[in-house]
């Protein structure tokens, strides 16, 4: 009893086997799409790469691999539905389309898990995120330091352009020394007292760099002192809003790379499902295309399945083979040993053995 | 005198149509990409509309706009002309139309090359208008309590970030204009009241600026206040300072942005009116070689095309002449002047 069976008449095959080009060579193009997309996200990556802790390239490179194997899958799909129209064309094939199917559909499985990883990447993106940040903000004083003078510019560049401040919030930069030693007068007594007062000798301030500083606030910016409110006139830093960036960057990257990447995720699903209406097409069309060289005359009617037994019977017949692949030179079933006999009973009534029917 | 004789055999004529087709089509695409860089470059322009001050060099876009829809339409009917040319039934039926669009079609090209020559002279007219905007933005700049100024100070600081500059001419424009407003300045601290008696209007200025000029490639921490006290702070020195603040004026960084566009868009254009110009050209000669076929037996015969049948003056007379006579006889003319008008009409 076969499952989901359709008949076919020869104008319905060549309409499949048509329908069916046109449509492996679009999904050459969404494979294309894939690559593209892959190639688009670790671009964005890079170019925040100074900001993360550990590379988080496994979706990037997930996507423009499976994007390079559904080109080359879709492309010999659609050679193989071009030659399928002429029976004589398909006899070079008969032989790899099984193959060729089981392939495709453990291929789709990898499209699924790039749109499923695609959703799963943001923790490993935050944790990364998080440790990345609070080394840059530790190494913003560092413009002397080779291979750390630019994590400044980096930095104020990225609360700039996201509207952002601190890695959590603004109050992380009262947590570190931001103001580089060269620029702290050592003589100047308040100086000294403050360095004095942290136990690491630090020179700890409750202020912000510029870059933190709110573009809607309707003042000029207060960058230093900020929870002193009688430092500032008519100022209360209590009820003070829009005077700083009050996002923490963390966030702001990670909801900017969420964007991006449930986007993506969509786009790859929507391929997904693109592919397996393609891969059920042609899997109807191999065994349309079967029956018809099983009859005998090209131009007779077929019946096309996507299994020619049941799932279960499909499943146990699958299972079987594999069980037996170990099998081969068990001798269980071979009709030709000696039975012993132990009686004279058994030796007139020799039970009829019965031979195992080849598969 | 004719201009831009040539002799056409049938086999030439035949490639000079199908040239012309291939030509027009391309000229159509030019004209596109012309519209599109007219939409883009108003954009552009409308996006930092606040900080100009006339719209004056909106004329630009809005003459790219016609001109690329303009020669999509002249490129059109290039192309359906240059498939009837070869069909002696069908190509008279284009006889009336020819003049007019000749005249149109000229008119509007020589448009396409004035646009390109106007946005390289509008350069000293955007300029003036962003100063004066500018200058007004950078007073405006405390006013974030005055309805249709609060966004002023928005953006000014967005412009001063994103093209990295300061100020209008340089940064020392905000050392002349009070951009602290009076709500935050403690009037009983015996500072601000001196600074304030020293000015003779009775403004609070300081020499500092806003934290959008301050340049995030410096290696310290900005310096925004005091910024000509080196002793203010401990390691500066204001003369030699080059990376804290920007350097460059707005208006320069602006100017230098919009004239970028517009030479590009310039280069672009100035493309599409050679091919543009082509188009006409060989629509003109297919037209005058397939008029010497009209009538004749053997449609296989070699004919000439020309440009001009008489010279460049008398076509121009000819073409603007009527227009003018139009114009004198309007006007309230003495009997003899017009007399002579009327004699010219009728020879």
């Amino acid at each position: 009893m076969a499952v989901l069976k359709v008949t076919f008449t020869k104008t319905n095959r060549d309409k499949l086997a048509q329908v069916l080009w046109v449509l492996n060579w679009v999904s050459v193009v969404t494979g294309v799409t894939l690559f593209s997309l892959g190639l688009f996200l670790k671009v964005e990556i890079e170019k925040r790469r100074e900001l993360m802790s550990k590379e988080v390239d496994s979706v990037p490179n997930m996507l423009i691999c499976v994007g390079l194997t559904a080109c080359t899958i879709n492309f010999l799909g659609g050679k193989i539905c071009y030659d399928c129209v002429d029976t004589t064309k398909f006899l070079r094939w008969k032989l790899l389309m099984l193959p060729y199917i089981i392939c495709t559909f453990f291929f789709t499985f990898c499209i699924l898990m790039g749109a499923l990883m695609c959703y799963s990447m943001r923790n490993d993106l935050e944790e990364s995120l998080f440790l990345g940040l609070r080394d840059a903000m530790r190494y913003y004083k560092d413009t002397d330091t080779p291979g750390r003078c630019y994590i400044k510019r980096t930095m104020d560049m990225l609360q700039m352009q996201f509207q952002c401040c601190g890695n959590g919030g603004y109050r992380d930069w009262f947590h570190i020394q931001w103001i580089s030693n060269r620029f702290l007068d050592m003589t100047n007594s308040e100086v000294v007292e403050r360095l004095r007062s942290n136990v690491e000798g630090k020179y700890l301030i409750n202020g912000v760099p510029f870059s933190c500083c709110g573009l809607h606030s309707p003042r000029p910016c207060i960058q230093h002192q900020i929870t002193n409110s009688s430092a500032h006139y008519n100022y209360d830093y209590h009820k003070e809003e829009l005077n700083l960036n009050r996002r923490g960057c963390r966030q702001a990257l990670l909801e900017h790379y969420t964007q991006i990447m449930q986007s993506i995720g969509l786009i790859v699903l929507i391929i997904w499902l693109f592919e397996v209406s393609v891969l059920t097409g042609v899997r109807y069309l191999q065994t349309a295309m079967e029956n018809v060289l099983r009859c005998g005359d090209p131009d007779s009617e077929s019946d096309g399945w996507l299994l020619e037994n049941s799932i279960a019977d499909t499943a146990r017949y699958n299972f079987n083979i594999i069980k037996n692949l170990g099998k081969c030179y068990q001798v269980d079933d071979d009709p030709n040993i000696d039975v012993p006999s132990t009686s004279q009973q058994a030796q007139e009534n020799v039970p009829l053995k019965q031979i195992p029917v080849a598969r | 005198m004719v201009v831009g004789k040539m002799k056409f055999t049938f086999q030439k004529r035949v490639k000079l149509a199908q040239g012309l087709w291939l030509l027009s089509w391309m000229a159509t695409l030019g004209g596109a990409v012309t519209f599109t860089l007219g939409c883009f470059l108003k954009t552009e322009l409308r996006r930092r509309g606040e900080v100009m001050d006339n719209t004056d060099i909106h004329c630009v876009p809005n003459t790219l706009m016609i001109v690329g829809l303009a020669s999509m339409g002249i490129d059109y009917f290039a192309s359906r002309i240059c498939q009837d040319a070869l069909d002696a039934g069908r190509f008279p039926r284009w006889k009336t139309l020819m003049k007019p669009y000749f005249g149109c079609s000229i008119f509007f090209t020589t448009l396409m090359l004035i646009s390109v020559i106007l946005s390289y002279a509008m350069k000293g007219s955007l300029e003036s208008s962003l100063k004066i905007g500018l200058k007004n933005g950078i007073r405006f700049y405390k006013d974030t309590d005055t309805p249709g100024r609060c966004f002023q100070k928005q953006t000014i600081d967005r412009l001063q970030m994103e093209f990295q500059c300061c100020g209008n001419s340089d940064y020392k424009d905000w050392f002349e204009v009070q951009w602290i407003s009076n709500r935050y300045l403690d009037f009983s601290s015996k500072e601000v009241k001196d600074r304030i008696r020293s000015n003779v209007d009775g403004r609070y200025l300081v020499d500092g600026v806003p934290f959008s000029c301050c340049n995030p490639s410096s290696p310290r921490p900005c310096i925004q206040y005091k910024i000509t006290n080196n002793t203010a702070h401990y390691n500066y020195e204001h003369e030699t300072e080059e990376l804290n603040i920007f350097i460059r004026g707005c208006r320069e960084a602006l100017v230098n942005y919009y004239m970028g566009l517009m030479n590009t868009i310039g280069a672009v254009v100035l493309s599409v009116f050679l091919i543009q110009s082509s188009v006409l050209a060989s629509v003109r000669l297919l037209q005058t070689s397939m008029e010497a076929v009209a009538g004749q037996e053997n449609v296989e015969i070699e004919t000439e095309g020309y440009l001009l049948e008489k010279g460049v003056k008398e076509t121009i007379m000819e073409y603007v002449g009527p227009v003018l006579n139009l114009l004198w006889l309007n006007e309230v003319a003495p009997p003899a002047a017009e007399e002579g008008a009327a004699g010219t009409t009728t020879s």
